[in-house]
């Protein structure tokens, strides 16, 4: 049997269950909290577990394993930085957000504010972020596709491209948060096992000498010891001091923008307590740390195994041929490609499950923030407001279908650098002032976010990945005049001042509003309880 | 279900000592280690860009000071979350608790 067949079969059965997943979950979701929040029922490590299946998306699991089998250190560098975010969510965010919210992102932020502008404003801002991440999410998945069941023709892509976006409509619509939540559980257990296994096996290969490993993986690649340094793709030599700076913006943008990624933020609300929320991030930085850790052994050991000439350009496909070599080589012919379609169906699980929490997050924006408060003024009932989540869920998932089959030629994996920085500039600096700035208000917070969305937006359409590079998302036209890739490094500091001056410009503010927000988030009095079934 | 409080028990209880300790034992704590990490990570970015020659140092076998500096990254964020969730249920949770019954009782 070939691996394609295979993986298709595996890929069949996940689909099989997860939809089985999504029919319960429709089953026992009634009210608003059920849908946006999973009824808030989950345990701390059921969430840590989805917490981990939310992240780690292909970008983090295809990728960065790819960019270290081509570039080497490099890629290890920004799984760091999607690491270490997570301590700003333990420290800062994840606990008080619970104790304050209620489904969105929005419900702090406008907690003391004049609602309908800062509803606006941070709806906005989570259905940017999130179609950004989504776009990039779904072309990939087209390209992934082609590259292991050898789809070649372009209605093949066009094909996996809407199959994807439709199984993420079915997850979102009629499983609501629970049936989302169960999706990535069952997608992070399967990539963690899938993970450990391939690690286990290339660590055996080499007699769990790490060195030897980094040592053939540098000889294969052609260069030497510096593929064990930094500088091969992020600030390479020819970039100059400007590509060093751009590193250290990435940098910001990662490590700052986690805590202000909404779908991450909606995960807090699932949980019946601020303790729990705690445990759930607890249990997800060990998840995703251990995961990191296994995926620099996978992309040093694609470099040694694999070899750079026969892994894609994007590097996506380093960590499926690598199980299918290592396979070949410790159990025949037969165990490479059991090894391959496991690890090509683990890839599309990922996929799914990250599309589908990308979908929940914005739909529920739109529906609790911009119709029920904007439009209806919160005279929206529970009933009328799942509905809207459910048509919103709808039509932004088919919207996103068709931006990424348009799309699907474009180079867009700077999109999930660019929503990392979005959220960096615009939604954190929202929260944390929201959270810990007694003075601050409705000028400030509308401030920090258009402020920090806008100016990184513009920052990046008049840059080398938009325009003027063989890279860039329109490589035939040139209107770049920046030459910075990653805006975080000046859109995150214009954030915070935006938010800083709007606030201090503005009279307003609310003591009495900060005095609840403030005992409510550090002692949990008045936080949404969970629901009773 | 949710219980509504008046505004003036919120700040009945945000002017009362025991919330202002809880505040104080949580902002000197979360504060201060935020600051803590991100100047670590940054300085590991920072020589990552500007001090190659240093990154690449090997120090034993294959292993570098690139490598042994980005484990360390891992460790450190494994350690720190850890003291947080030690700090949070050894003086946070208590008073936080004890604040949230106090308020309740009364409530009721």
């Amino acid at each position: 049997m070939k691996h394609e067949t295979l993986s298709t079969i595996l890929f069949v059965v996940f689909v099989a269950g997860t939809l089985a997943i999504t029919y319960w979950a429709s089953r026992n979701t009634r009210s608003a909290a059920d849908y946006y929040a999973g009824g808030r029922s989950f345990s701390g490590v059921q969430n840590g577990l989805a917490i981990g299946g939310d992240y780690m998306s292909a970008a983090s699991f295809l990728g960065i394993a790819g960019i270290i089998a081509l570039s080497g250190y490099d890629g290890f560098l920004y799984s760091i930085g999607f690491l270490v975010a997570w301590l700003v969510a333990l420290l800062l965010v994840a606990e008080l957000m619970r104790n304050s919210g209620k489904y969105t992102m929005a419900d702090v932020l406008a907690f003391r504010m004049s609602p309908r502008p800062v509803r606006t404003a941070a709806g906005v801002s989570t259905i940017v972020v999130s179609i950004f991440y989504l776009l990039a999410q779904m072309v990939g998945a087209g390209a992934l596709v082609g590259l292991l069941l050898g789809v070649t023709s372009s209605s093949g892509k066009v094909w996996t491209i809407i199959a994807v976006g439709l199984l993420m409509i079915i997850y979102v619509v009629f499983g609501g948060m629970k049936g989302t939540t169960w999706v990535q559980i069952v997608k992070a257990v399967m990539l963690m096992v899938g993970a450990a296994l391939v690690t286990l096996l290339v660590l055996g290969k080499y007699g769990f000498n790490l060195s030897g490993l980094l040592g053939d993986a540098a000889a294969q690649s052609g260069k030497g010891a510096n593929f064990l340094a930094p500088g091969l793709k992020y600030g390479t030599a020819a970039q100059g001091t400007w590509g060093k700076i751009d590193l250290i913006s990435l940098g910001l943008a990662l490590v700052l923008g986690t805590a202000g990624l909404p779908h991450v933020l909606i995960r807090f609300y699932t949980v019946p307590t601020a303790r729990d929320a705690r445990k759930s991030v607890l249990w997800g930085i060990g998840i995703i740390g251990v995961f990191y850790l296994l995926t620099l052994v996978l992309g040093f050991g694609a470099a040694a195994l694999v070899g750079h000439s026969n892994i894609d350009k994007s590097g996506n496909t380093a960590a499926p041929l690598l199980a299918g070599e290592v396979g070949r080589q410790i159990f025949g012919d037969v165990g490479g490609t059991v090894l391959l379609a496991i690890i090509a169906a683990v890839a599309f699980a990922t996929i799914l499950a990250v599309v589908a929490g990308l979908t929940l997050a914005s739909s529920s924006s739109f529906a609790h923030d911009l119709y029920a408060h904007v439009f209806k003024r919160g005279e929206a009932t529970e009933r009328q407001e799942i509905v809207v989540a459910r048509v919103a869920a709808f039509v932004i998932g088919a919207v996103a279908i068709a931006l990424s089959i348009f799309a699907q030629s474009l180079n867009v994996a700077f999109l999930v650098s660019l929503a990392f920085a979005v959220a960096a500039s615009g939604n954190l600096p929202a929260i944390l002032y929201s959270l810990f700035w007694k003075r601050f208000n409705t000028a400030g917070a509308v401030s920090a976010i258009y402020g920090g969305l806008i100016s990184a937006l513009i920052l990046v359409i008049f840059s080398p990945v938009v325009s003027g590079a063989e890279t860039a998302m329109f490589p035939d036209v040139d209107f770049h005049f920046l030459p910075l890739s990653n805006p975080g490094i000046f859109s995150i500091p214009i954030g915070f001042l935006c938010g800083y001056l709007g606030t201090v410009l503005s009279k307003e503010y609310n003591a009495a509003k900060y005095a609840e927000i403030e005992v409510r988030s550090l002692t949990g009095l008045g936080a949404e309880q969970a629901g009773t079934h | 279900m949710t219980v509504q409080h008046d505004a003036s028990v919120y700040e009945q209880i945000q002017s009362s000592d025991q919330f202002q300790e809880l505040r104080r034992r949580y902002r000197s704590w979360a504060f201060p280690m935020t600051v803590a990490f991100l100047v670590w990570y940054l300085l590991y970015v920072v020589l990552s860009g500007f001090a190659r020659g240093f990154m690449g140092t090997k120090l034993f076998g294959n292993i570098n000071v690139a490598l042994v500096f980005g484990v360390l990254q891992f460790v450190s964020t494994f350690l720190i979350a850890w003291a947080y969730s030690r700090h949070a249920a050894a003086k946070l949770d208590p008073l936080a608790d004890e604040l949230r019954n106090e308020a309740e009782g009364k409530a009721q």
